[in-house]
């Protein structure tokens, strides 16, 4: 989240960071929108008409691929907060180039389920896994995005651990771990539920 | 500004000086730079007050054309056979005229129906109402120099008005804007071909609010973390004065609801253009049988309402939150059960999530599932008791001041009464088989949501007034504005209760086919005199406004009204960061009022020896 240098002079009296604060309460309006959409797909899966198929293998490695970026995240936090720069550059590219081939094997996985005959229109279960699974895609991006700005800033600024710096790379770093989980609770959701 | 120096006589400014919170705000050289261009001051405003003003007028502008709007299609019900030729220059090609005798089209009219909705329902009583008092009050009587993030609260008006923009401009494509009901309920929704709203019209009407949710989400997300995070020393959860409750609830309600509204447009938008059919099966359009089966209307329903419902409260919550506050104040009285009034807002908060099927008795949702939806509608009737009751208890005995913001007051928990019991009949889901899209139920919102959230509404305006503007809206003209609106409001909504026990349908162009409503006629001339005459009244406040906020009486000291919540500890022209030296500190409850002999007992005055806390807490 870029944030303006202007709101610098609020200070606070708590121990949780507000701007942190705020991020983990749009998580919940982001739940409610997947959980929404999944309820949706719970009354409408209950109503028949409903194409039964599997999901497409790629999506078992953009699962693994998006755990292990949000490892990679969370080694470049303790190496900023630990001032090892060399290393937080690393692990912070390695997020950057896992989420983004997360988002090219979810492609891959649309492409095979296409192949398959399930495409958008065909059947309105394939349409909930295309919305779904396209709609965390684009939270993703966000993530990505943010990912990309706190690259470019480890490499123009100075590598110095003001409170500040920290805490907008944590704002990252929640981002990401939250797209992450949130991926995985849908894949286990689309895999499991019948 | 480094250093604030205090004037030693200013017993106040001292007063927050030696008890009040530092938290070191201006030692930072930030300054006020941001503020100091026309632009950066009062158009890309980071400031709560600022963007509390820009909801606040652009919540008129879209009140003036929504109320515009009814009277059109007002004088269509009224005086159906009038020639409307007078309006073609407005309305153009909307307006057909037949030997002379002009007619407003039936596609038009059920645009402004539509349009009607939805800018009253998001743009003027949710961001106009909850927007404005949010951001005014939130920082202001927590104790907060702003909010957590200036900056997402300027993108949220900034969406918000995007929203308008995009919406504006749908008024004045060729095909018209968005027909199908405020609701937006598939197929009329989802299918471009099914009316001449559907195709373009449906398409910016999507637009708009979905740039309308980010708005509430944006601004919700920061009230919220303000609430939670950056009230002043001293000031417990239990020490808020209650619009502070109310609007904090609202966000909860909006945060939680609207991402469902916008998962339901984004499955409308694949339907509409990408050829998915969640909500569509077994359609006949033009003779020709739709190709595209396998969704479900209801499914939209569902989504819809389960934004829809939370919705009427985060219209009334903040209006019930600043009559509260103003009943208080002007009766000179403790509010009665201020913990009571809280866990009524909770309640009505949490109940508000499991009614929303109450909406959909009659579009085929299983009876027995209905009873659940009956009850708990019901239910909600026990906190909407507690808190009429308890307003009422707190005007008894209180030495009451029948100023412009008291009269609204007063008039809201009337409002809320008269809507409120019919609310009871529409819970029953058997007597709604009879009541159901009549003008009972448009009598019954228009009055319990509509009326009572711009009563609220009006009564924060004139109330705060001062607070934005430093100046007073003229007291003669404010009574004239609410006696006017208390008995037209009343002379517009009261006989259509008659009509909706009748049967009359709402969203009918004409009744003049039908022998059984013919009757009715000069029942719907005399509804819509009132709302014409209404609708004057209402342009006199809006004269009133513009006139008192540059010609008001001024506002001369600090705190006109005696009242002992923080805003009124600010200078009368606060700056960025609200307080010039140290945040006020909080040692009381907001509604010390008549306490131990003295009229009253702001916030930041610390308990006296032996004195006993006048909340419960």
């Amino acid at each position: 989240m870029e944030v303006a240098d202007i709101n610098k002079p609020l200070t606070f009296r708590n121990r949780i960071h507000p701007w942190l604060f705020a991020l983990w309460i749009s998580f919940a309006s982001i739940i409610m929108m997947f959980g929404a959409l999944m309820s949706a797909y719970i009354v409408k899966s209950a109503a028949g008409n409903w194409l039964e198929f599997g999901l497409p293998s790629q999506f078992y490695i953009s699962t693994g691929l998006i755990l292990s970026s949000s490892v990679c995240i969370h080694l470049a936090y303790k190496s900023f907060v630990g001032k090892r720069e060399s290393s937080f550059k690393a692990f912070l590219f390695a997020a950057l180039a896992l989420g983004i081939s997360f988002i090219v094997f979810q492609y891959l996985g649309y492409q095979n389920m296409f192949a398959a005959g399930v495409d958008l229109k065909a059947n309105v279960s394939g349409s909930f896994v295309y919305l779904i699974t396209g709609l965390h895609v684009l939270h993703v991006m966000g993530g990505i995005t943010a990912i990309t700005v706190a690259l470019i800033n480890a490499f123009l600024l100075p590598f110095i651990t003001t409170e500040k710096r920290k805490i907008r790379l944590k704002l990252v770093c929640h981002y990401w771990h939250f797209v992450d989980i949130l991926w995985i609770y849908l894949f286990c959701f689309l895999l499991f539920y019948k | 500004m480094g250093h604030v120096t205090i004037d030693p006589n200013d017993k106040l400014a001292v007063m927050i000086e030696e008890t009040g919170y530092d938290d070191h705000f201006h030692e930072h050289h930030h300054g006020d730079k941001y503020q100091s261009g026309f632009i950066g001051h009062y158009i890309f405003s980071m400031d709560h007050k600022i963007i509390a003003r820009q909801f606040l007028i652009t919540g008129i502008f879209w009140a003036i054309i929504g109320a515009g709007m009814s009277i059109i299609f007002r004088l269509q019900l009224g005086f159906p056979e009038s020639d409307m030729a007078w309006l073609k220059p407005l309305l153009g090609k909307w307006i057909t005229v037949n030997d002379g005798v002009g007619a407003l089209s039936p596609e038009f009219y059920y645009a402004l129906v539509t349009m009607h909705g939805t800018i009253l329902v998001f743009f003027v009583l949710t961001a106009g109402l909850s927007g404005t008092f949010s951001n005014l009050l939130i920082p202001l009587q927590v104790g907060a120099r702003d909010m957590a993030s200036p900056f997402l609260n300027m993108l949220s008006y900034w969406f918000f008005f995007l929203a308008g923009v995009v919406m504006f401009y749908s008024l004045f494509i060729s095909t018209g804007p968005f027909s199908g009901g405020w609701t937006g309920y598939p197929p009329l929704s989802a299918l471009p071909q099914a009316s001449t709203g559907s195709g373009t019209g449906m398409t910016l009407w999507l637009v708009s609010l979905t740039l309308f949710v980010v708005s509430v989400l944006l601004g919700g997300i920061n009230y919220i973390t303000t609430v939670l995070n950056l009230r002043t020393k001293g000031m417990s959860m239990w020490k808020l004065p209650l619009p502070i409750w109310a609007f904090f609830v609202t966000a909860v309600l909006g945060l939680l609801s609207f991402p469902v509204l916008a998962s339901g447009f984004f499955m409308l938008i694949f339907d509409r253009g990408l050829g998915t059919s969640f909500f569509l099966s077994e359609i006949f359009i033009n003779g020709q049988a739709l190709d595209r089966v396998g969704g479900s209307p209801i499914l939209y329903q569902h989504l819809f309402w389960f934004l829809g419902h939370p919705e009427v409260y985060i219209i009334i919550l903040p209006a019930m939150g600043i009559v509260s506050e103003v009943l208080s104040v002007h009766a000179r009285k403790p509010i009665f059960g201020y913990t009571a009034m809280v866990l009524s807002i909770l309640a009505i908060g949490f109940l508000s999530f499991i009614v929303w099927a109450h909406h959909m008795f009659m579009s085929g949702v299983n009876p027995f599932l209905s009873n659940f939806f009956v009850i708990f509608t019901l239910i909600i009737a026990v906190p909407s008791a507690v808190k009429v009751f308890n307003w009422i208890t707190t005007l008894y005995g209180g030495n009451i001041r029948f100023n412009s913001a008291m009269l609204f007051a007063i008039g809201f928990v009337s409002m809320f009464i008269s809507g409120g019991l019919t609310g009871i009949f529409l819970g029953n889901s058997a007597i709604d088989i009879q009541m159901h899209d009549t003008y009972f139920v448009v009598a019954h919102f228009h009055i319990v949501m509509g009326i009572a959230a711009f009563f609220g509404m009006f009564s924060g305006v004139y109330h705060w007034f001062p607070k934005m503007f430093g100046r007073f809206m003229n007291e003669k003209l404010g009574r004239i504005h609410f006696w006017g609106t208390l008995v037209g409001a009343y002379a517009i909504f009261w006989p259509m209760h008659y009509l909706g026990m009748a049967g009359v349908p709402r969203r009918y162009y004409s009744f003049d086919t039908f022998d059984a409503f013919k009757h009715f006629g000069p029942m719907n001339e005399f509804i819509t005199i009132s709302a014409i005459i209404v609708f004057g009244l209402q342009l006199l406040f809006v004269i009133n406004f513009f006139y008192s906020i540059f010609r008001g009486k001024k506002m001369t000291e600090r705190n006109p009204y005696g009242a002992n919540t923080l805003e009124w500890t600010t200078p009368i022209e606060a700056g960025h960061g609200n307080w010039p030296g140290k945040i006020p500190a909080v040692h009381r409850w907001a509604y010390d009022y008549g306490k131990d002999g003295k009229e009253f007992i702001p916030q930041y005055v610390p308990l006296a020896e032996g004195e006993v806390a006048g909340d419960a807490h």
